[in-house]
């Protein structure tokens, strides 16, 4: 679905991000990106959602360029437009028809569990409320491909609970390509099928560990299995 | 109850206050052109009520044409402003210097230029002119403090220019354009009254030409009654825009809610 090849980024205060990263994630995986934080994680996501450009190296998409969702650390919301306005937004700005984009927004609101909020603004909505927003926000443009910047980083351990578990039942039902960047070792065994591990800066990717199946729940021996491994992995690059 | 007391207490102190001058001024037989007590005031304002009311509207519609024309300007401007750093660069020292240079000295020159026929279009234009800054920077404030990840989002779902602009920019700069707009509506007035004074009596027909006329007869009663009509005209304005203010704010943002 992706490939970025050899990837480098020098931000314009001196600041070197990214180097010689290289990574593939395949249709319908489930893949995260973790790694400590400032190691460019959030960088390496906006290359490949073609919002930053690279100095060097490759982006390719070998099935063609996908339709691109993208989940902001913050809810990133339209204070001034109710949800069902700020969830229409990536339609609106395709020139889809309101009718047909309010009913396709309707729907996605619904399958993030908020139907019945439709006219509520973002201040009258809690922040578990606003992610799930801006999760039907992206689910909205109907993308092949899903990029997740910690999105539940500032949110209860409770909410990030049952928002992961509402993020892979829409990548099951959906058959979604993630991409997500976490710094939650419990997180990303849960949840991917895989976890790129990233170097301090400037970052590359350290180790590549496909996760083996049976993680059904949060406590399930494959998944605390899985996150040793990733925290072993983790524990090596840190210290290299 | 606080709503009440918000509303009586202010009305209080005005009745205290009047009532105080009202005494003084017949207990210490003040001549009248030096300070006329409120009930001359009151029956100067009857008597001269067409003339006053005729001066009044004439203030009003100056200001008002004066201010719509400075906002429209400005937003413009700013809208330039925020597309091309080209364009901030080249034009906005020029902003800061009309706005430096005070109204009172720049009067003269543009009442000759426009010409004493036209006296309202250059009141106008004068009007405008002080209003036009604060309603420049906030509104340049307000493009410029957008979501900058919203700003991403328009362009990962392939927003043309115009679209980020009018979905996203202009919405999120509405706070900053109102504020501009209620510093601006007030401050429009002054520089009308400023200009009117700088015309001079007998060409202008406002407020502040009656004022000066009023004074120069010693009719301080009258200038008094003036000078009423004009802070009511400025608090109506700053109502207004705060009430236009509070309606287009008042789902979303925190300056308006609570």
């Amino acid at each position: 679905m992706i490939r970025l090849d050899a990837i480098a980024k020098r931000f314009p205060n001196g600041v070197e991000a990214l180097h010689d990263l290289s990574f593939t994630v395949a249709r319908k995986e489930f893949v995260s990106l973790l790694g400590p934080s400032g190691c460019g994680k959030s960088t390496a996501l906006r290359i490949a959602a073609g919002l930053l450009k690279p100095d060097a190296g490759r982006i390719d998409y070998p099935d063609g360029k996908p339709e691109i969702g993208f989940v902001f650390q913050e809810p990133t919301l339209m204070p001034w437009a109710d949800a069902l306005t700020n969830a229409r937004l990536p339609l609106d700005l395709k020139h889809m028809p309101r009718g047909e984009a309010e009913t396709r927004v309707a729907e996605a609101l619904a399958r993030v569990g908020l139907r019945g909020f439709e006219r509520a603004y973002p201040r009258e909505l809690s922040g578990g409320m606003k992610m799930r927003v801006s999760i039907a926000r992206a689910l909205a443009a109907r993308p092949q491909l899903l990029l997740l910047d910690e999105p539940f980083a500032a949110l209860d351990e409770i909410t990030r609970n049952g928002l992961g578990d509402d993020l892979l039942r829409l990548w099951r039902e959906d058959g979604l390509t993630v991409l997500f960047v976490t710094h939650s070792i419990s997180e990303s065994s849960y949840l991917s099928q895989r976890v790129l591990v990233m170097t301090p800066r400037p970052g590359r990717i350290a180790a590549d560990i496909a996760l083996p199946p049976g993680r059904d729940s949060r406590l399930a021996p494959a998944t605390i299995e899985a996150q040793r491994k990733i925290d072993d992995a983790l524990n090596k690059t840190m210290a290299a | 109850m606080k709503r009440v007391l918000d509303i009586a207490l202010p009305l209080l102190v005005a009745a205290l206050v009047v009532g105080a001058w009202q005494w003084s001024v017949a207990h210490w037989q003040v001549p009248p052109y030096v300070l006329p007590a409120p009930s001359a005031i009151v029956t100067a304002f009857l008597n001269n009520f067409s003339s006053l009311m005729t001066a009044l509207l004439a203030t009003f519609l100056i200001t008002i044409a004066g201010f719509l024309g400075a906002v429209a300007a400005a937003l413009v401007l700013a809208v330039l402003f925020s597309q091309s750093r080209l364009v901030e660069r080249s034009l906005y020292p020029y902003a800061v210097i009309l706005q430096v240079t005070p109204v009172v000295a720049i009067a003269p020159l543009i009442l000759i230029w426009i010409g004493f026929e036209h006296i309202n279009l250059a009141l106008t234009l004068l009007a405008g002119l002080i209003a036009f800054f604060p309603v420049l920077t906030s509104t340049m404030l307000g493009l410029k403090s957008v979501d900058s990840n919203l700003m991403d989002l328009g362009r990962l779902y392939g927003a043309s220019r115009w679209q980020r602009l009018w979905k996203v920019q202009l919405p999120s700069a509405l706070p900053y354009l109102l504020s501009g707009m209620k510093t601006g509506g007030v401050i429009a007035l002054i520089g009308e009254v400023t200009a009117e004074f700088a015309a001079g009596s007998g060409t202008a027909s406002g407020l502040a030409w009656r004022i000066t006329e009023s004074s120069n007869r010693l009719e301080i009663a009258t200038t008094f009654a003036a000078l009423v009509l004009l802070a009511i005209l400025g608090v109506v304005l700053f109502a207004v825009l705060s009430l236009l203010e509070w309606l287009l704010l008042r789902r979303w943002h925190e300056s308006a809610i609570g």
